[in-house]
């Protein structure tokens, strides 16, 4: 475990990047360090691989004093990750990764061997392994950096703002690699960001820093969006927080109706039956999957059209995806109704604007009496 | 003038063309190999210290507008009619494209890429020779390509002092002994070996630094040596 007490880092000039933070940053998990420019996270980051020397407190790495060790020793104990990758121009991909191994005495086989173990890992192409970086994209050469920083198995990785220089699509798909090597690895991650939702999405828990490094919160990212600790960390975490909560709470406990759903080969006496009591009804194809909404008396057994259906948008997955996903769906229908899909992509039942409404509250409730919340994707 | 004896070396010269050759790429490529081995240190010492960096690149400056003319009259007391008494304001001169060649280059180098050197726990030797300096390759061949095509011209002026210019000398013979053809073979000498050793050091490069996009491949800040510009001021020394 690594643990920073109450650290101050003082330059000569007076300015005070960290004021007196102390943090416990727990084994085997992602822990955030989110605030606005000039708040101390970065400083904070490198304090701890001792990039920059604390001007008061310590900070302890498994219970011993990080300056017992010599530096570099240190160092190579932890992965980096730096913005823009920072890769050795002058180096192929897998000598990039092969570094801090070949630092560590390897042999150049072994080391090589190992790189390309994670090119694999990381989502590389192995064709890329004599390539440049030059030749890579910004999103390549960003896991080229985690591989890196993964290369000689440290069992702490320190990732510095990794993803903000790459577009939204490209970020995106990042940080769900990221989850996904860490739900294998397990390391313990420390990860620097000034983007709240990357802090959401991605921490275990979340440290939000204010300007002139101090401390303003430190919790779970559901306890973040429920209880912000004050008037700074609420407005950090912008106006939609009520919404961005509800990916916390799963789509499970919905009540999803399968009455309304006809197949496009249904009968006369299926659509009467279907369409007593709802406004509209979702069509499917003969598989099951979902083609559109339309009103009962529009439908006439045996000549539904696909193409005059309205478009039932983008379905959510029912059970995986979060509330905050159905919620979603239901915004974008034109019927207010959102569809539910099973992992297969099979209509599993409809849901409205309402039943979402009540699911809400009921969730708001269930977790105002237990905090352990756990983060759903979507 | 009379093309068949151009090769035709006088006897007081005591080489015979090949000779000459040999002996002005020895006078020109000494002299800048000398520069890289004073400048590389001197400018890691500018990248480090910064307040040194303005001082330096003064003295530099200041020892370059110095006519060689000059130096060699302060060094004749010492060094005699020699090779020496030619490379050594040789060797001053190519400080002054070398080094601030080497320090933009060093310094040029991404502060990412640092960070992450640092951070794998490169030590500072270490993160300097195999981080920094390879880096620094392209824009430090770029400063040795001008240094060598200068030195290479500015060697003849040595036929001041007693024939320690190699092909330069040639041009004093024409004038003594009155063959134009002597002096028509000199220019033409040093042209082909400057071009020669220019193509060399431009191979030496693209092998060193595959890693370098292709389209990019000229170093635009350092600068291309720009022969007409070099002969001018050669000229003028």
């Amino acid at each position: 475990m690594i643990r920073i007490d109450s650290v101050t880092k003082r330059y000569p000039d007076g300015t005070v990047a960290v004021d007196r933070l102390s943090l416990e940053i727990p084994d085997r998990s992602i822990t955030v360090l989110v605030g606005p420019s000039g708040c101390g996270k970065t400083t904070t980051l490198r304090m701890i691989n001792r990039m920059i020397e604390p001007s008061e407190g310590t900070i302890l790495i498994d219970g011993v004093d990080s300056r017992q060790q010599p530096v570099n020793t240190l160092r190579r104990s932890m992965g980096y990750v730096i913005q823009n990758a920072g890769l050795f121009q002058h180096r192929t991909i897998v000598d990039n990764i092969a570094t801090v191994p070949r630092l560590l005495g390897w042999s150049k086989d072994k080391a090589r061997a190992r790189a390309r173990e994670l090119m694999e890992r990381v989502g590389l192409d192995a064709s890329l392994a004599r390539r440049y970086p030059y030749q890579l994209s910004g999103g390549q050469q960003q896991r080229v950096g985690v591989a890196r920083a993964l290369a000689a198995d440290p069992p702490v990785l320190l990732m510095d703002e990794p993803f903000s220089a790459v577009d939204p699509v490209v970020r995106k798909g990042l940080q769900d690699e990221l989850l996904r090597i860490q739900d294998e690895l397990g390391k313990t991650i420390v990860f620097v960001t000034h983007d709240i939702d990357e802090a959401v999405k991605l921490g275990t828990m979340v440290a939000v820093l204010r300007t002139g490094g101090r401390l303003a919160q430190f919790a779970p990212p559901a306890e973040l969006l429920s209880d912000p600790a004050d008037a700074f960390v609420e407005d950090f975490l912008g106006a939609d927080r009520g919404i961005r909560r509800l990916s916390f709470f799963s789509s499970a406990g919905l009540d999803l109706l399968t009455a309304p759903i006809v197949a496009i080969d249904a009968s006369a006496e299926q659509i009467a039956r279907a369409g007593t009591d709802v406004p509209y009804l979702l069509v499917t194809d003969v598989e099951g999957k979902p083609l559109g909404w339309s009103e009962p008396r529009d439908l006439t057994a045996g000549t539904i059209e696909p193409a005059e259906l309205l478009p039932c948008g983008r379905p959510f997955v029912a059970g995986r995806d979060s509330l905050r996903a159905a919620l979603d769906c239901a915004v974008l229908s034109p019927t207010g109704w959102a569809v539910a899909v099973d992992a297969e992509g099979r209509a599993a039942g409809v849901v409205s604007q309402q039943t979402i409404g009540e699911a809400i509250r009921g969730a708001h409730a269930e977790g105002s009496r237990s905090s352990e919340t756990t983060k759903v994707s979507g | 003038m009379n093309w068949d004896r151009m090769f035709d070396i006088p006897s007081d010269l005591q080489h015979s063309w090949i000779g000459l050759v040999g002996l002005h790429l020895r006078e020109a490529l000494l002299p800048v190999l000398a520069g890289l081995v004073i400048s590389l240190p001197l400018a890691q010492l500018c990248v480090r210290f910064r307040w040194l960096y303005p001082p330096v690149l003064w003295v530099t400056t200041v020892l370059y507008a110095i006519p060689s003319l000059a130096f060699f009259v302060l060094l004749i007391d010492y060094t005699g009619q020699t090779e020496l008494t030619v490379m050594i304001p040789l060797t001053v001169y190519s400080l002054v494209v070398l080094v601030p060649a080497i320090v933009d280059a060093v310094r040029s180098v991404p502060q990412e890429t640092l960070a992450a050197a640092t951070a794998m726990g490169f030590g500072p030797v270490r993160r300097y020779v195999q981080v920094q300096l390879p880096i620094a390759v392209p824009a430090i061949i770029a400063g040795l390509r001008v240094a060598t095509v200068s030195s290479i011209s500015l060697v003849s002026i040595g036929a001041l002092i007693g024939n320690q210019g190699a092909l330069g000398n040639l041009i004093n013979d024409a004038n003594i002994y009155n063959r134009p053809e002597l002096a028509v073979n000199a220019v033409l000498s040093m042209a082909a070996l400057a071009m020669l050793a220019d193509g060399l050091l431009v191979a030496v490069r693209m092998l060193l630094t595959p890693w370098m996009p292709r389209r990019a491949r000229t170093t635009p800040k350092a600068g291309r040596p720009d022969s007409a510009a070099a002969a001018l001021e050669d000229a003028a020394r």
